[in-house]
């Protein structure tokens, strides 16, 4: 059996708009993926830990305060450090284009503004996981 | 009200004839509600005009709260703004009221909302973002330069730390010689709706509600016309309720909060009068007037009949209106100008006391001062062009509104009883009741969005193909956040430390009594102490609360 694609969905800053995170999370789950809630206000250390533990193919970083240019950087910094830099970043919210495109260049997968539809999300992280290199046998 | 047809027959065979032939699309209301095709006499048999509607100003006030509405005094225009640093701030105020704007709202930045100076480590990279960063009585001194505190109302949108910054408010009015008895606003300070759908919180409920019965006291006497509590059905509808949730849930919170005054010991007239509310106006027209129609009904019954109110003044409901947020789009943002026009029509028809328009940006990022001139000018035009503002409760006796707010007075009622069964507001919330709730509204939304049986204009229908038109953003500073965490360590390097440590120790001390904190909160607010070191000794005294995380 194939095995599921597990998903962090998380939520780093300060900022409590939850709606998108719920909505997606529960779209993803809906879509056969596991999916793992952080809940609020988390920290970009306490993001990657539970992404390490739960062991993801994914991290989807909801933040609608417009500090996405200082969190989700720091997020793949500490994903890295934890050998950790093949697991797919994702980020959605308030993301004006200049800074998507900025992150993208960073390595963000994508990035999903609102009115997105959720199987575009859906079939976007199949895409990511497609297109990684098969792991290495152990 | 007018005779049912005395044939039944002949209105049997029109409902026939005129349900046949329907267009393929989903008529239920953007809350999923059906509505009927067609309303008469017969849909409103049981109304009864002095118990249920009344006239304008009186019991139960269904129609407004004044006698004469808006042709004795327009709602307040009220644009909320806040960017930056307090500086860039009371510049934006200074330009809304050289506008025509009425009163002032204030948007604070996420750590001013989570109670983090600019200058730690949680803030890294917010500060300023989603409003503007108060750290302490010197960034609001500045906020409010040249805006004299006894000529404006001033509304703050801020709740776990709402004492402090009305402490900060109170001083700085004090600094301009404008007694406390003399300054005027509201303080959102609805904690129970944070945990329910805002999710800005800092302590557990009950310390949080502590803290809120404080400032109710406390301004009851020193602060008499300030709204205490602007009880919030905003942030429930923002995170994907219906407009049933929405009405069900504020009013459970508004009752929450009286019988915590009551147990207090407070007399419900000394402070029920100061409790004030604050709607969603959404896209669904008609939905969105029978809600504040039912609101103020239901307030006046239960305040009067329930809870013992004899201060006629404790059965109003008074409440402003921010349009839907969530219905703007990024997809052909001027679209937005046009959803806004009608949301703020609604609010109007439904007799909103002020009002905030969206601008039209808003799904991309701040307002700019052009998109925010706009939304006003749409209240403007509104309020002098279009005649709406002339006449009572227009739809009053709209067979159709009737109908709708007996509905949703009934439907509120259902939920009152199912909070009531699970033990109240704060067991539902530990229970997770409301979050499960709005957040199973909120995916059944998407999920008709995206099959397309509700239509969003640019989003999926009517999409532009090609390129999106462009508009400026405002976009941010960077060295900003910098420039407020110095100004910040310079303020705690310059005041008088023992002062500021003395007064801090005080206040930890009171907090282990159950005596009312806010004059030791304000006397640290005058002393200079930070909004994060005030909110600290708090965190270290009551603890955090954690959310509980779970997937649909």
């Amino acid at each position: 059996m194939e095995e599921k694609i597990r998903v962090l969905v998380a939520k780093p800053g300060l900022d409590g708009h939850d709606r998108g995170a719920r909505v997606v999370a529960a779209a993803l789950k809906d879509a056969g993926m596991e999916v793992i809630y952080t809940g609020l206000h988390q920290t970009p250390e306490a993001v990657v830990e539970a992404a390490i533990q739960e062991d993801v193919d994914v991290v989807g970083l909801s933040i609608l305060s417009g500090a996405h240019m200082t969190l989700v950087p720091r997020v793949q910094e500490l994903l890295r450090e934890a050998g950790a830099g093949d697991v797919a970043v994702f980020a959605g919210g308030i993301i004006p284009d200049a800074d998507a495109e900025t992150l993208k260049a960073g390595g963000v997968s994508a990035i999903f503004g609102p009115g997105t539809d959720t199987s575009e999300i859906v079939a976007a992280i199949h895409a990511a996981m497609a297109a990684r290199p098969a792991a290495p046998e152990s | 009200m007018p005779k049912v047809t005395s044939d039944p027959d002949r209105l049997a065979a029109f409902r026939k004839k005129a349900a046949a032939g329907a267009r393929d699309f989903d008529f239920t209301t953007v809350s999923g509600q059906p509505v009927e095709l067609f309303y008469d006499p017969s849909s409103v048999a049981d109304l009864d005009h002095d118990r249920d509607l009344g006239y304008p100003g009186e019991f139960p006030f269904t129609r407004g709260i004044h006698p004469n509405m808006y042709r004795g005094r327009l709602w307040t225009m009220r644009q909320f703004a806040g960017f930056g640093t307090a500086r860039e701030t009371n510049q934006r105020f200074r330009f809304l009221l050289e506008q025509g704007q009425t009163g002032l709202s204030t948007a604070f930045d996420m750590p001013t909302i989570m109670g983090y100076d600019s200058d730690h480590a949680r803030s890294l990279g917010e500060v300023g973002r989603m409003g503007v960063a108060i750290d302490s009585l010197a960034d609001m001194e500045r906020l409010f330069e040249a805006i004299p505190l006894d000529k404006v109302s001033t509304s703050m949108t801020i709740n776990a730390p709402a004492a402090v910054l009305l402490a900060f408010y109170i001083a700085t009015a004090e600094k301009q010689g404008v007694g406390a008895d003399r300054i005027s606003g509201t303080t959102q300070n609805d904690i129970l709706k944070e945990y329910q759908a805002q999710k800005s919180w800092i302590f557990p409920p009950e310390p949080s509600v502590r803290l809120i019965v404080d400032m109710m006291e406390f301004c009851s006497e020193h602060v008499p016309r300030w709204n205490t509590i602007s009880i919030s059905g905003y942030h429930i509808r923002e995170a994907g309720s219906t407009a049933l949730q929405e009405l069900a849930f504020t009013l459970a919170n508004g009752f929450a909060y009286v019988e915590a005054g009551i147990e207090r010991g407070l007399d419900v007239d000394a402070f029920a009068p100061r409790l004030s509310f604050f709607f969603n106006s959404h896209l669904d027209f008609f939905e969105e007037i029978a809600k504040y129609r039912a609101a103020r009904r239901i307030w006046a019954r239960r305040l009067r009949d329930r809870y013992g109110a004899k201060d006629p003044r404790s059965w109003l409901l008074r409440f402003h209106t921010q349009t839907a947020g969530v219905s703007l789009t990024a997809q052909q943002p001027e679209n937005n100008i046009v959803r806004t026009a009608y949301q703020a029509l609604a609010a109007i028809l439904g007799g909103t006391q002020s009002l905030h328009t969206n601008s039209m940006d808003e799904a991309l990022d701040l307002p700019t001062e052009k998109a925010v001139t706009i939304a006003l000018r749409t209240q403007q035009i509104a309020a002098y062009e279009t005649g709406v503002a002339s006449v009572i409760d227009p739809l009053g006796g709209s067979y159709f509104v009737e109908a709708l707010t007996d509905a949703m007075e009934a439907g509120a009622e259902r939920y009152f009883a199912e909070i009531d069964e699970r033990g109240g507001v704060l067991p539902c919330i530990d229970q997770g009741f409301f979050q499960k709730e709005i957040g199973r509204a909120a995916y059944a939304y998407q999920k008709a969005v995206e099959k397309g049986a509700k239509v969003v204009v640019g989003v999926n229908r009517y999409v532009h193909e090609g390129e999106e038109p462009e508009i400026p953003l405002l976009g941010q500073d960077p060295a900003l956040e910098r420039e407020q965490a110095e100004r910040t360590r310079r303020v705690r390097a310059e005041r008088d430390n023992d002062a500021a440590d003395r007064a801090l120790a005080l206040l930890r001390e009171k907090a282990r009594t159950g005596e009312n904190l806010m004059p030791h909160i304000l006397d640290a607010a005058r002393k200079y102490a930070t909004e994060g070191e005030i909110i600290q000794v708090f965190r270290e005294e009551f603890g955090e609360y954690h959310d509980p995380a779970y997937v649909l």
